[in-house]
């Protein structure tokens, strides 16, 4: 319940950030909301000697879109993704999302930036990313760079960020007509990480032709995972049942879930098919509609 | 390290020293001696300690006293005047919702909120808007019900 | 359906009144264990095993006295000097209050640390050095009795081997012939999980120990502050801790269920430090060494049933296996070490069972009675329900009409079981009726058979039970030989508004409310002018405290009889005052009249004045009464549930679709407090029923010990529930009342069990042990593919 000592050092900006990352060193931990950081320091299972909080630095809390791109400020809280209408209308995954991102007082805090930096597949807004093609923008001393979500993840904890370097914004090519999206997984109970959970987004043509294709799967694999050979089964294809039978199938295939207290790992291969194929099949009727 | 923080509780400015450390519960618990907010599990996920923060509900045993640096928190001591009730808390016992009373100041701050958000929900958005906050006594059929009829109440009073 | 006596002003039985108590809970000014600050007080944190079974081969206290703040540390060793490192349990076993040489089970309290405040505590904690060597645990109770199990209970005189007891109850020759000879026989191995109670305020005490009153104060969660102060002056009394000088104050407590009935080691060290160093000391456990501090059920039933080829029951048998962790500290009345399991042979009519029982030692944590078992009905309830419903699968009968056609009738009672419970009253039949009939029984049954053609799995489940509450008679009812009587004492003052204590302790009941409400009813005093209190051992009369739905049956026919001492004493005022012979006077509440001139009249709050002011000669003044109730008899309330549940084929997904509870608890004292126990307890009925269960390795390490892992239900996964009762009272309770709180644990799990399984029967699934989570489902359902 009680974190061991640290000293607290509170960000007024970017480059203030960065400053004192570089100064404290190695010891020094960023956080944003908390709600991933905190609890594990409360356990005691990690013990940073320096926090810097930058979740009150100004400018990075924003949804808009510009420049044919969706465009997230990285510490923009999930309940802000929750609520806002250009996501609701217009990228419902979010939404589908939200609502099974822990509970909604936590979700006041967590931002989603945060979401992402912390290199956990455990975390749900990973596979949205990579199902929705994200960018990172991300800043550090040495200035701006953008990382593709698909070079994001290294490993359990371990992402492409350098020493210093902060998430500012993520970047999602921006929907069309035709294009559809969903998100779901499946848990114990409300507030649970996922027993397995499944991102999808496409695009159909007039003629029912999936032209564009993301799926990325939540918790089942230690990096998050794109389920690229059934991305390639999809596209430049009509997605009829047997497709997405199929598609269930690799899913079930590819993915490498551990067996723990959510079930073992047949049953986890399993759902994972399942839901894959459900969440393929809600991105084809949103985007029919 | 310690530092000395100013913020704005129950309408009351106050300013204290505080270890790097200390939990936003704590502060609130023992620094100000307001013991309305509980504390009932180590992995943020009972929801006991729920108060406002710039009017969003949050888990104040996740949060750091010395982040609230400049904010305004509103505890369950704070949501009413001495000796009459918000209406969620009419609710709450017209509507039988509390027990042994311990996730209660929690459950009503985390009402306060969604109503706010939510002004006339369904159950189901109900169920889902409290689902971050645990209740071993009730079995939650009541909670709802409560909330159901603050919602009525306070869509009148607005009206 | 109520019949009020008294009007809504005066809020006797029957009323739902809102609750006294809710204002301070709703204002955030509650005083719990954890708001009580006294001056100079310290706080514990204790220092907990890694391991399940090991030696202590050393304790370096020295970094952590090193650290600024931290004023001891506190080992088993230090203890051992006043003879306080072992303490008696509730069922005279051993208990370790800290080890000096061998820690047990994972978590186990291995020494305290003592400083300024809690956050230096725990890195205090954090700051002992402990050397241990560990050993193979033994986790598996059915290995507890190898031949090769490590002895591990060496400090018991006379323990050769890891059993703690054999029990037994019925005529095991007579059952076996039967069972032998029936035409139906069902058998199943039925495991119930530990689980834990997890109130949301955890446990936790301040002990003050004043040196020159050499009074020791502790504010405590307890469900049972009388018994604790007993318990502590036994313990403790060498050291010079003498029963009156002891004050339990149990203040606010946030949900016990059974979990604040121990005494667990944590309380004896705090009282310990505060007699040495002679400060106040607090110590509040974290959730995650709460998850751990006890547990509840614990029992591998061997379950016979057998019945004739029409499905009429002959004969129940039942063997179980209990695992009582390390010692046994069950809180089970001293004559029922197995506390009511015996009245396993269930809600029908047949002669024959018997039930026998193991309880052996492991490595794990002490416990076994709790989260409102009622003193282990909800696994024998669980045993005869599912056994129940295998019959009826075997015989390709409706469960509900096995059940209707095995009852014991309304005539019957009081019926003697077979296990030798002398159940008082009730009605079955109505019961169900009344449940199905709520439900849509047939509809549902049809529907089903419409499902099962679409191959969708869609199942009904039932549950049926007779309850056993309200311990108990002196003659049988004793923890650690204290009677389980319990008691209340009335003050009416002389303006007529009226105080009145109780020995039982409530955890969220509202007892302020509906005791105040019973003596509403007998002395026609409006329960707002009652004032009700609980818990200061200083001031409230003796009791046995609250738990095993013991208060109302206990306390409230206690609290009837005294204020029936009360009315006899006001009569005699009133005729006094009237000037008429005590024959001449009735009672009609709140007032006494003369016989035939009703207009000649005295009320409560006139006699009540009378007896302080203008007192009849001879007679005692003052308006006070006492009463201890010694009950005649146990009560028995029962239930019907019936839930219907849809189960998604590919991923195991259950979900509720309705869930009717009609409950018999006899005469209700207020009818939304009765539905809320009831709806609280059925969602700690679906807790076991689908997401908990404590999980353990092969090292006896506990997997799931946080809020992470442990399941406990949301607002999201609890249902709707939908509830009613129906009526038969208490014959020999002063106002017919039987208790409630734990009648839905007791039906929910068997109900909710009974459903999925029969939604999985096509399939060739025939049981599962709770918890039955999705993924359960789906082993199920693939193992049986093959």
């Amino acid at each position: 319940m009680i974190p061991s000592n640290f000293s607290y050092h509170k960000a007024k900006s970017l480059q203030d950030a960065f400053a004192l990352s570089a100064s404290l060193g190695e010891e020094a931990k960023y956080m944003s909301g908390g709600h991933s950081l905190l609890p594990m320091m409360k356990l005691r299972f990690a013990t940073p000697e320096h926090i810097i909080d930058i979740s009150k630095i100004e400018g990075l809390s924003y949804i808009k879109e510009e420049d044919g791109l969706l465009k997230i400020g990285a510490l923009t809280t999930q309940t802000e993704m929750e609520r806002s209408k250009l996501l609701i209308d217009n990228y419902p995954i979010f939404k589908d999302a939200s609502k099974l991102i822990a509970d909604p007082a936590v979700r006041n805090c967590g931002t989603i930036g945060g979401n992402i930096a912390h290199g956990d597949a455990a975390n749900d807004q990973p596979s949205l990313m990579l199902a929705l093609r994200a960018t990172l923008v991300v800043e550090g001393p040495n200035g701006k760079r953008t990382i593709s979500i698909d070079d994001f993840f290294h490993g359990f904890y371990m992402t492409a960020l350098e020493p210093q370097e902060i998430i500012t914004e993520i970047q999602i090519p921006q929907h069309k007509k035709g294009s559809g999206s969903a998100y779901h997984k499946i848990e114990r109970k409300v507030g649970d990480y996922a027993t397995s959970g499944c991102a999808v987004y496409l695009e159909i043509d007039s003629n029912k032709v999936c032209t564009q294709i993301g799926i990325g799967l939540t918790n089942v694999s230690t990096i998050p995972l794109r389920l690229s050979r059934a991305e390639e089964l999809l596209k430049g294809n009509v997605i009829t049942e047997d497709l997405m039978k199929e598609a269930g199938k690799i899913a079930s295939e590819d993915c490498e879930p551990s067996s723990d207290l959510r079930g073992t790992e047949a049953y986890k291969r399993s759902v994972t098919n399942t839901i894959t194929q459900q969440m393929i099949n809600k991105a084809l009727s949103r985007a029919q509609n | 390290m310690k530092h000395e923080i100013t913020l704005k509780i129950n309408g009351e400015t106050v300013t204290k020293e505080v270890d790097s450390r200390l939990l936003l519960v704590h502060f609130i618990r023992e620094h100000l001696n307001l013991t309305g907010t509980h504390i009932g599990c180590d992995t943020s996920n009972c929801g006991a300690c729920t108060i406002l923060l710039d009017g969003k509900s949050i888990k104040s045993c996740t949060y750091l006293a010395v982040r609230a640096e400049g904010s305004e928190i509103t505890t369950i001591e704070g949501i009413a005047e001495d000796g009459t009730n918000h209406p969620i808390q009419k609710a709450f016992h017209d509507q039988h919702a509390l027990h042994c009373g311990f996730c209660t100041p929690g459950m009503i701050m985390r009402c306060i909120d969604f109503l706010e958000q939510n002004p006339n929900p369904t159950e189901e958005e109900i169920r889902w808007g409290i689902s971050g906050n645990l209740c071993r006594c009730t079995g939650y059929n009541n909670i709802v019900k409560a909330v159901q009829q603050a919602a009525d109440e306070m869509q009148n009073q607005s009206v | 359906m109520f019949n009020c006596k008294t009007s809504p002003e005066v809020g006797g039985m029957g009323h739902s009144v809102k609750r006294k108590e809710d204002a301070r809970f709703l204002h955030g000014k509650g005083n719990y264990v954890d708001d009580v600050k006294l001056p100079g007080m310290l706080s514990m944190v204790m220092v907990r095993s890694p391991y399940a079974y090991a030696k202590i081969k050393n304790i370096n206290k020295d970094k952590a006295l090193a650290i600024e703040g931290v004023l001891a540390v506190i080992t088993g060793e230090d203890l051992a000097q006043f003879n306080l490192h072992w303490m008696p349990t509730l069922l005279s076993d051993q208990q370790m209050v800290l080890p000096t040489d061998t820690v047990m089970h994972q978590s186990q309290e291995v020494c305290a640390v003592i400083a300024t405040d809690r956050y230096i505590a725990r890195d205090g904690a954090e700051a002992v050095e402990i050397d241990y060597e560990p050993m193979q645990a033994i986790v598996d109770p059915f290995k507890a009795l190898d031949s090769d199990a490590p002895l591990l209970r060496p400090d018991k005189e006379g323990q050769k081997d890891n059993q703690i007891y054999h029990w037994e109850r019925g005529d095991r020759a007579k059952t076996d012939e039967v069972i032998a000879n029936a035409d139906v026989v069902v058998k199943e191995r039925i495991f119930l999980p530990r689980i834990h109670v997890a109130s949301i305020e955890t446990c936790g005490c301040v002990a003050s120990y004043d040196k020159d009153t050499e009074k020791l104060t502790v504010y405590l969660t307890t469900q049972a502050p009388h018994a604790i102060r007993t318990v502590v002056a036994l313990v403790a009394g060498h050291v010079g801790l003498s029963e009156e000088k002891i004050r339990i104050i149990a203040p606010d407590i946030g949900g016990g269920f059974g979990g604040k009935v121990p005494v667990y080691p944590s309380y004896v060290v705090a009282i310990a430090a505060t007699f040495l160093i002679g400060k106040p000391v607090k110590w509040i456990e974290d959730r995650s060494e709460n998850l751990v501090n006890g547990f509840a059920r614990d029992y591998h039933m061997d379950c016979e049933l057998a019945a004739t080829k029409d499905g009429k029951i002959q004969a129940f048998k039942v063997k179980t296996l209990a695992d009582h962790g390390y010692t046994d500290s069950s809180a089970n009345p001293s004559k029922y070490p197995t506390g009511m399991f015996s009245i396993c042979t269930g809600s029908y009519d047949y002669e024959h069972a018997f039930a026998e029982l193991d309880a052996v030692y492991t490595n794990k944590a002490p416990g076994g009675v709790a989260y409102r078992c009622s003193f282990r009905v909800t696994e024998a309830v669980h045993a005869i329900e599912r056994m129940v419903d295998k019959l009826a699968l075997k015989i390709g009968k409706d469960p509900a009409q096995l059940r209707m056609e095995n009852f014991i009738k309304k005539e019957q009672f009081p019926y003697a079981s077979p296990l030798g419970w002398s159940y008082d009253s009730g009605d079955y039949h109505a019961t169900l009726k009344k449940a199905m009939e709520m439900i849509g029984y047939d509809d549902y049954k049809k529907l089903q058979a419409e499902k099962r053609k679409e191959g969708k799995l869609m199942g009904i489940g039932l549950c049926t039970f007779t309850e056993v509450v309200g311990a108990g008679p002196s003659k049988d009812f004793d923890i650690l030989g204290i009677a389980m009587f319990d008691s209340a004492e009335i003050r009416v003052h002389p303006t007529g508004k009226a105080l009145a204590r109780f020995g039982t302790k409530s955890q969220g009941q509202g007892h302020e409310t509906t005791y105040a409400q019973i003596l509403a009813e007998e002395l026609g005093i409006p329960y707002t002018n009652i004032e009700i209190e609980e818990g200061d051992t200083d001031t409230a009369p003796y009791g046995l405290g609250t738990y095993a739905s013991r208060s109302t049956p206990t306390a409230g026919a206690a609290a009837a009889m005294a204020a029936r001492k009360l009315r006899d004493k006001g009569k005699k005022i009133a005729a006094y005052l009237l000037e008429v012979s005590e024959e001449d006077i009735e009672w009609e509440v709140g007032k006494y009249f003369v016989k035939g001139a009703p207009e000649k009249s005295k009320t409560i709050q006139d006699v009540a004045f009378a007896a302080y002011t203008n007192i009849p000669p001879g007679m005692e003044p003052g308006f006070e009464a006492t009463h201890y109730y010694d009950p005649p008899n146990l009560t028995f309330p029962n239930g019907a549930y019936i839930c219907v549940v849809e189960v998604e084929e590919a991923t195991g997904a259950i979900d509720v679709k309705r869930f009717v509870a009609i409950d018999d608890c006899g005469n209700i004292i207020n009818p939304m407090i009765v539905e809320g126990q009831v709806h609280g307890g059925l969602t700690q009925g679906i807790a076991p029923a689908m997401y908990e269960g404590i999980e353990y390795d092969d090292e006896g390490n506990v997997l799931n010990g946080t809020f992470m892992d442990y399941l406990v239900p949301t607002s999201v996964e609890s249902p709707h529930w939908e509830t009613g009762h129906t009526i038969t009272p208490s014959p020999h309770h002063p106002l017919g009342a039987k208790g409630v709180a734990e009648s839905p644990t007791v039906g929910a799990p068997p109900a909710i069990a009974n459903a999925i399984i029969d939604a999985l029967s096509p399939l060739g699934i025939e049981h599962l042990d709770i918890p039955i989570t999705p993924a359960k489902v789906w082993e199920a359902i693939q193992a049986h593919k093959k």
